[in-house]
């Protein structure tokens, strides 16, 4: 499991270009991080020493971004809310809340249909 | 040439059931599978392990599917205590899910006339509100369903894999990547030979055709008749999700995992295994008004497989009487009807044990009958 210790780890990425003035303020769990514009989310989380973003739903084996392409899905993050997205196929934006997925994403089971004219 | 006492050729579900209980019951086995050219039932369908609604007009092949199922636990621990392999067997019953009151009420009607024919199958018809008890998620455009407590489901291509290191644990030869083409009896003995495309040669004194779609072929060269036809169903699959589905559905079930597969469309259309995209938009718009919790779920795979479809959708099961010894076994249902495979059909085929009683019913030669006609249903 993630601890405080874990979360704040030195970055194993480091980023060819000092952060400029185009940067957008991101939430990832208890932390605010200032990371560049543009940037996707897996890279803004691993320059920021963010460790894994996810646990595995069958075993709850802790997962980070891989392959940087969308196609390991080992990325996965909650983003504003909505489970399961891709963090390495996701632009960061300001004022995003991020946080890390743990197990299996869970449906809201008070949706009755209603939204989608069911 | 290899010899053995009984050739299995076709190595998915059905053959390698048939084969593990002639294993079982101490034959010596040789499963000779196609390989990765093979159309491949067995590694594309829904795992649904069924008695409700199977049978309506043939009253052997319910009572035959009731009869499997009876068998499914045993079949799930004796593999699990001999290969280490969970099949994922989830017996506490299933639920069908209707949209309209015409139709649940010709599904009433449906499964009243299969429980009376055979003594009795027990089932619920549940009305919107009694299905919303049992089935917390379904949407407000369900109007009904039926639950049958014989019914689950179970991961076919655990039970797959089950069945092969079973026939390796008791000794059985598994040969890959072998196309039979041609099956016969040499000269007037008591001998089949089976031969590939490729020139090897497999002997023994009796041999099974459970080579799905290729029945249709092998069977007529040892005096059986086999009319199969491809019968396509594609399925979808979501990402793991936390459980919210207890019990399989006939469109839909929960995994040990997580993953919800979603079933599936029923095409005619030849040997095309592919997908499409209207039958994936028309999969999911049944799942989401059927469970609408779904449309926040994200889908991962789709998929398409070529269902072994006979032309009343029953099995068949026969011996030659020209050439004694051949058997034939052919079925869609190779998950729910396994463990009858493997305890009732391994024995008798590999002669062990006599022929089931009123077999007589499932053979091919049924759809020779001008005076008959035929719908599978699918």
């Amino acid at each position: 499991m993630h601890t405080e210790t874990a979360d704040r780890q030195a970055a194993l990425f480091a980023s060819e270009e000092a952060i400029g003035p185009n940067t957008v303020r991101i939430q990832f769990e208890d932390r605010t991080l200032c990371v560049r514009e543009g940037t996707t989310v897996a890279a803004a989380l691993l320059l920021n020493g963010a460790g894994p973003l996810r646990t595995t739903p069958v075993k709850s084996t802790p997962r980070a971004p891989y392959c940087m392409m969308g196609v390991c899905f080992e990325c996965l993050v909650s983003v504003d809310g909505k489970p399961s997205r891709q963090a390495c196929l996701t632009t960061v934006r300001d004022g995003m809340v991020i946080k890390r997925q743990h197990g299996a994403s869970a449906l809201d089971l008070s949706d009755e249909g209603d939204r989608h004219g069911l | 040439m290899q010899q053995s006492e009984i050739i299995v050729v076709g190595g998915g579900l059905v053959g390698a059931a048939i084969a593990y209980g002639a294993a079982r019951a101490g034959a010596a086995v040789t499963l000779l599978d196609q390989g990765d050219i093979a159309h491949r039932a067995s590694r594309g369908n829904f795992g649904l392990v069924w008695v409700q609604s199977k049978g309506a007009g043939f009253p052997r092949y319910a009572r035959w599917s009731r009869d499997a199922v009876a068998y499914w636990p045993e079949l799930a621990k004796e593999l699990l205590d001999l290969t280490g392999v969970d099949v994922a067997l989830e017996n506490a019953g299933g639920f069908w899910i209707g949209f309209s009151d015409a139709e649940v009420q010709a599904r009433g009607a449906m499964l009243a006339k299969i429980s009376d024919a055979i003594g009795g199958v027990p089932y619920e018809m549940l009305d919107h509100r009694e299905l919303k008890a049992r089935l917390p998620a379904i949407g407000p455009k369900v109007a009904g369903g039926s639950f049958c407590p014989l019914d689950g489901h179970a991961n076919p291509l655990k039970l797959l894999h089950a069945l092969h290191a079973g026939l390796m644990a008791r000794g059985s030869r598994i040969v890959s990547s072998v196309d039979i083409a041609t099956v016969a009896r040499r000269g007037d003995r008591r001998e089949f030979e089976a031969i590939s495309t490729d020139g090897r040669r497999w002997r023994a004194a009796r041999i099974v055709l459970a080579a799905g779609l290729s029945n249709r072929e092998l069977a007529p060269q040892v005096g059986l008749h086999a009319p199969v036809s491809p019968n396509r169903g594609q399925v979808l699959i979501t990402e793991r999700l936390k459980p919210f589905l207890p019990y399989p559905t006939n469109k839909a079930r929960q995994t040990h995992e997580g993953t919800v597969q979603l079933g599936s469309s029923v095409e005619d259309v030849g040997l095309d295994d592919g997908t499409t995209v209207p039958a994936i938009e028309s999969l999911a718009r049944r799942a989401i008004a059927t469970f609408p919790v779904l449309s926040s779920a994200r889908l991962v795979r789709a998929w398409g497989a070529l269902r072994v479809m006979t032309p009343d959708g029953a099995p068949i099961y026969q011996e030659s009487s020209s050439h004694p010894g051949a058997f034939v076994a052919t079925s869609h249902s190779g998950v729910s009807l396994a463990a009858a495979h493997a305890y009732a059909l391994g024995p008798w085929m590999a002669g062990f044990a006599k022929e089931p009683e009123d077999f007589a019913e499932f053979a091919g030669e049924r759809y020779l009958d001008p005076a008959r006609s035929f719908s599978n249903a699918h």
